[in-house]
């Protein structure tokens, strides 16, 4: 920041502020603190009063087998999708990223699905695998005669929601590999290739390490999004099941609050994500700031 | 770096490979929503066009009121991008030309701490807040708690940084207030910014989904994301996907167009915003 005050006034910093803090104070601090509090209460039966509860939700929470297997089958998911996202954008970026001709036209084709919603993405998926006259649903009778219904298989249906996570969060992935690909200097991999480094060497050696600050970026960021912006799709596609197949925690913290309306048991749920996103930040924090993550 | 002919043609034919798995989905979508009644039901699948695009977002139009869904939805991604564009700059402006007032970096906090409380956070009070305020199904709860953007205002601070400071002292040794300077100075540098912000703000509000789920209640407040579960709830009985795609594409469509002929200044910003 500017180290010393360009204009003096003294009233003017609190104003030019206060649209920005005002939205923040009411619309995120006051509902997140008023969300914790909640965790700690429990509505009476007849709904007319609140009891406090200490940290019975919490017990209540991580003894319910349905929330625990929620909890794991979110993390097999989101390792999923970072997992499968992150390799395979960082080998089409770095095939985009070759100067040959045409090659802009191509990076279009791979970024737009950047502008898909997860929603949208999730209504595409469930096309293609249509049970009753899908395209991939037909490739796979073609190959192997069997008939697959991810309508009662809960294995095959989170895959497939897998897959349409995977998929809307491509172009984002590509942009950000690019943007990264392109600030690593030639020069290295032309020396690396003079020292007799062939291609899957030097990606390796040279390639893959520079890249590592937009990878734990995107690992973040891919992270953030299997956890809390997949609403859209799941319920889109799945609405949790079949039985609870699919029902990741926010989907599980919607249904909870909305739908059967336990306050408390909810209000926990959304601690628990709280801490989850804390974690990361501070993760983030840490380490892009020190860039260790060169070498 | 030299690329060698046998090695390009090598990567092109790898990427057309993968560029048909990626763009097949995208590509099926469009051609189910081509085809008529008859033909979206057939097995094995159809996967060539036909002539039924008009009629099936005609019908798409009508069931789902899509006009007034697009409506809304362009309404509300246009009304926040704006909002979030002028606190965030307002904003930025405090926090570099003004010293070390007091609370400064409380403030910077605050705004940066809204990364870490995305809405599912704060579902249920958030939700009785809108219900307090009577806001549910207006368009008020579908876009006041979004003006805040922590995005914009690191990616205006950043900017306004390198400003050389000289400038702002010509302007106030010419007798230029602080809101001239913002007006006349800093503003006309912002250009690419705003446009940056804009187009990655309105994607981001037209594509957003559980928000509107929980705020509408009607089928005049709703956007085109929700529009979309209801096609689908009304039509999945009888699977009528050919309609049900054409109402996707015309919900896909604006964004997608946005990104397509804004594609450098999107990735302008975005290489900002990695930066901070």
């Amino acid at each position: 920041m500017h180290a010393q005050s360009r204009f003096p006034n003294k009233l003017l910093p609190y104003i030019l502020l206060s649209p920005s803090i005002v939205v923040i104070a009411v619309f995120f601090i006051i509902p997140t603190v008023k969300s914790i509090y909640q965790s700690f209460f429990r509505v009476s039966p007849f709904g007319d009063r609140r009891i406090f509860v200490g940290f019975d939700n919490f017990v209540r929470l991580f003894n319910s087998p349905a929330y625990v297997q929620s909890l794991l089958r979110t993390l097999i998911f989101a390792t999923a999708v970072v997992l499968i996202g992150l390799s395979f954008c960082m080998i089409v970026t770095v095939l985009l990223n070759q100067r040959i001709r045409g090659m802009s036209v191509f990076r279009t084709f791979f970024i737009w699905t950047y502008a898909i919603s997860p929603a949208i993405a999730g209504t595409i998926w469930a096309l293609m695998f249509n049970p009753a006259t899908g395209p991939v649903v037909y490739l796979v009778k073609l190959l192997s005669g069997k008939s697959i219904n991810w309508m009662n298989d809960g294995r095959l249906a989170l895959a497939i929601v897998i897959v349409a996570a995977v998929w809307k969060m491509l172009g984002y992935n590509v942009i950000f590999y690019l943007a990264g690909l392109q600030a690593i200097p030639t020069e290295l991999l032309e020396a690396a290739s003079i020292d007799g480094a062939n291609g899957i060497k030097r990606f390796f050696r040279v390639t893959f390490p520079l890249l590592s600050p937009t990878t734990f970026f995107l690992l973040i960021m891919n992270m953030l999004y299997a956890f809390f912006e997949v609403f859209g799709l799941i319920d889109i596609m799945t609405k949790g099941g079949p039985g609870n197949a699919t029902e990741v925690l926010v989907y599980k913290l919607y249904k909870d609050g909305f739908i059967s309306i336990d306050i408390g048991f909810a209000s926990a749920q959304s601690v628990v994500l709280f801490v989850f996103v804390t974690v990361l930040t501070i993760l983030q924090f840490r380490y892009t700031q020190q860039k260790v993550f060169y070498g | 770096m030299k690329v060698y002919k046998r090695q390009k043609i090598e990567v092109y034919i790898v990427l057309s490979i993968l560029l048909v798995v990626v763009m097949f989905p995208v590509y099926y979508a469009f051609v189910m929503a081509t085809l008529s009644d008859k033909d979206s039901y057939s097995f094995p699948p159809k996967f060539l066009p036909s002539f039924h695009l008009i009629q099936n977002m005609r019908e798409a139009w009508k069931s789902a009121k899509m006009g007034r869904l697009m409506f809304n939805s362009a309404f509300i991604a246009i009304v926040v991008a704006l909002a979030k564009i002028v606190f965030s700059i307002l904003a930025a402006f405090a926090f570099t030309y003004f010293g070390d007032f007091k609370g400064k970096y409380l403030f910077f906090s605050l705004i940066l701490i809204t990364h870490m409380l995305p809405l599912p956070v704060r579902l249920l009070p958030t939700y009785d807040l809108m219900k307090a305020f009577k806001w549910v199904n207006t368009y008020y709860a579908l876009t006041v708690p979004f003006f805040a953007s922590a995005t914009g205002t690191l990616l205006f601070r950043q900017l306004f940084l390198t400003v050389p400071g000289s400038l702002a002292d010509a302007a106030r040794i010419d007798g230029a207030g602080p809101m001239r300077f913002l007006w006349h100075v800093l503003l006309p540098l912002s250009k690419t910014n705003m446009g940056a912000l804009f187009l990655i703000e309105f994607n981001y509000i037209w594509n957003e989904y559980l928000w509107p789920l929980i705020m509408t209640t009607t089928p005049e407040m709703r956007v085109v994301q929700i529009g979309i579960k209801m096609l689908l709830a009304s039509e999945a009985q009888a699977a009528d996907w050919n309609v049900i795609m054409a109402g996707t594409i015309m919900a896909m469509l604006p964004p997608l167009v946005m990104l397509l002929i804004f594609q450098k200044t999107f990735m302008e910003g975005f290489s900002m915003k990695e930066e901070k």
